[in-house]
């Protein structure tokens, strides 16, 4: 119990940082919103609906980006990532806790570019917003580790996304095959599979990437 | 590697359908072959670098990823050349194997890049053995995504019966194999020996100073 009490208090925290400063979530939400009517004016008259739901999808993966790529630098810069290394608590928590803060933003961000998608392009049906939901804990689980590892680099703005991209490849196979395809649960079945792979992996190795 | 290349390019029978550019098929597939097994390598010598915590694996790891980069740009040029003579595009989508390869050899160079970007250290080695390790975890998962999101038509050689080849192709695929291996494991023990050597340097110039 003392394990989740300990994530709890991390997200907690994260929540509260950004309630305070207002550094990633504002600039999420614009982002999104721009991407949308950008993407008005990239697609041609009659490009056809599947094409606005896999743009959505690079809206997203984006969005989710610049999330992540704020995620650890009020930590490096105030060093305060020593301290929760050295804090008598399981590492993988600080990981739990920073994906959780994340997963929240995104949703957050979501909820005003979803409908702005339905009333901008085309509806959503069930599936197509299971695949987003499922495809969100993928990329803030295996965004906040690759996140961590990047803020120690010296590009680490530039790193972020070279590091994540390839790994989202099959999550946007999933989001966008469970929005347009005609028997959804092969894709979200594949996304929930990703989801619990990569999120093992990322628990079981976030301890070897932040300590010294 | 000359018995390979003569094998290949002389004593196997051509393909009825395909002529002459299914000869490329022992290079290609070999070179593929040793790819996945030096990132498998690699992943492998990363995950005794986490468990262990000797500082050799870091090396040993990053120099297999390297070769196995190589070997896939290797497969990317080849697996081009082939689609161009068979089907009569440079590139196509709709070849899982040439799409997975895309994705992994833009993954490794992610890997490059980190490990330039990060200071040398216990870090960087635990943070690249991390990578590497989601590299082997990405190529299984990458091949389900690519084949749920295309059509299947590259030709399918290896089935659940076993290789569709006569006899004769099937040796000279086996030599080329061979050959490609043993080609990449002396690749691996030079740069190994080169890096080790540098290193060596490095270490005694800063005792020195």
């Amino acid at each position: 119990m003392t394990y989740l009490a300990d994530v709890a208090a991390l997200t907690r925290k994260d929540l509260r940082v950004e309630l305070r400063g207002r550094d990633t979530l504002p600039a999420m939400l614009l982002f999104v919103l721009s991407t949308l009517v950008v993407f008005h004016f990239a697609l041609p008259e009659g490009s056809g609906e599947t094409a606005a739901y896999g743009l959505l999808w690079v809206a997203i993966v984006f969005t989710a980006l610049l999330g992540l790529a704020r995620a650890w630098v009020p930590e490096q810069e105030h060093r305060v990532l020593d301290g929760l290394v050295l804090a008598p608590c399981d590492r993988s928590a600080i990981w739990l806790g920073k994906t959780l803060a994340t997963l929240v933003f995104l949703l957050a961000a979501q909820a005003v570019a979803l409908p702005a998608f339905v009333l901008f392009f085309e509806p959503l049906d069930a599936a197509a917003l299971g695949g987003v939901l499922l495809a969100d804990v993928g990329i803030c689980a295996v965004g906040s580790l690759m996140s961590a590892m990047a803020v120690a680099g010296r590009s680490r703005e530039v790193l972020l996304p070279l590091l994540v991209l390839p790994l989202a490849i099959p999550l946007i196979v999933g989001g966008v095959g469970a929005a347009v395809s005609a028997e959804p649960e092969r894709f979200l079945l594949f996304v929930l599979l990703y989801d619990a792979v990569f999120a093992v992996l990322s628990w079981a190795s976030f301890e070897y990437v932040v300590t010294e | 590697m000359g018995l390979a290349l003569v094998l290949a390019l002389i004593v196997a029978p051509e393909d009825a359908d395909q002529g002459i550019s299914q000869r490329i098929f022992y290079i290609h597939v070999p070179i593929a072959l040793t790819a996945y097994f030096c990132f498998g390598l690699g992943a492998i010598k990363a995950l005794l670098l986490l468990w262990r915590g000797e500082e050799r694996y870091d090396l040993e790891s990053y120099v297999a990823i390297h070769q196995g980069t190589i070997f896939g740009a290797l497969t990317l040029i080849t697996g081009s050349i082939w689609a161009r003579a068979s089907w009569g595009v440079w590139w196509t989508w709709s070849s899982n194997q040439l799409v997975l390869f895309l994705v992994l050899f833009l993954f490794y160079c992610a890997y490059f890049m980190l490990r330039f970007s990060l200071e040398d250290g216990p870090r960087r080695a635990r943070s690249s053995a991390v990578y590497a390790l989601f590299g082997v975890a990405l190529i299984p998962v990458s091949f389900l995504a690519i084949r749920l999101a295309s059509d299947f038509i590259h030709p399918t050689v290896f089935t659940r019966d076993g290789p569709q080849m006569s006899g004769s192709m099937f040796a000279t695929f086996l030599v080329c194999w061979g050959a490609v291996t043993f080609l990449a494991y002396v690749l691996y023990r030079v740069e190994l020996a080169g890096k080790r050597l540098d290193a060596d340097l490095r270490e005694l110039r800063e005792v020195l100073q």
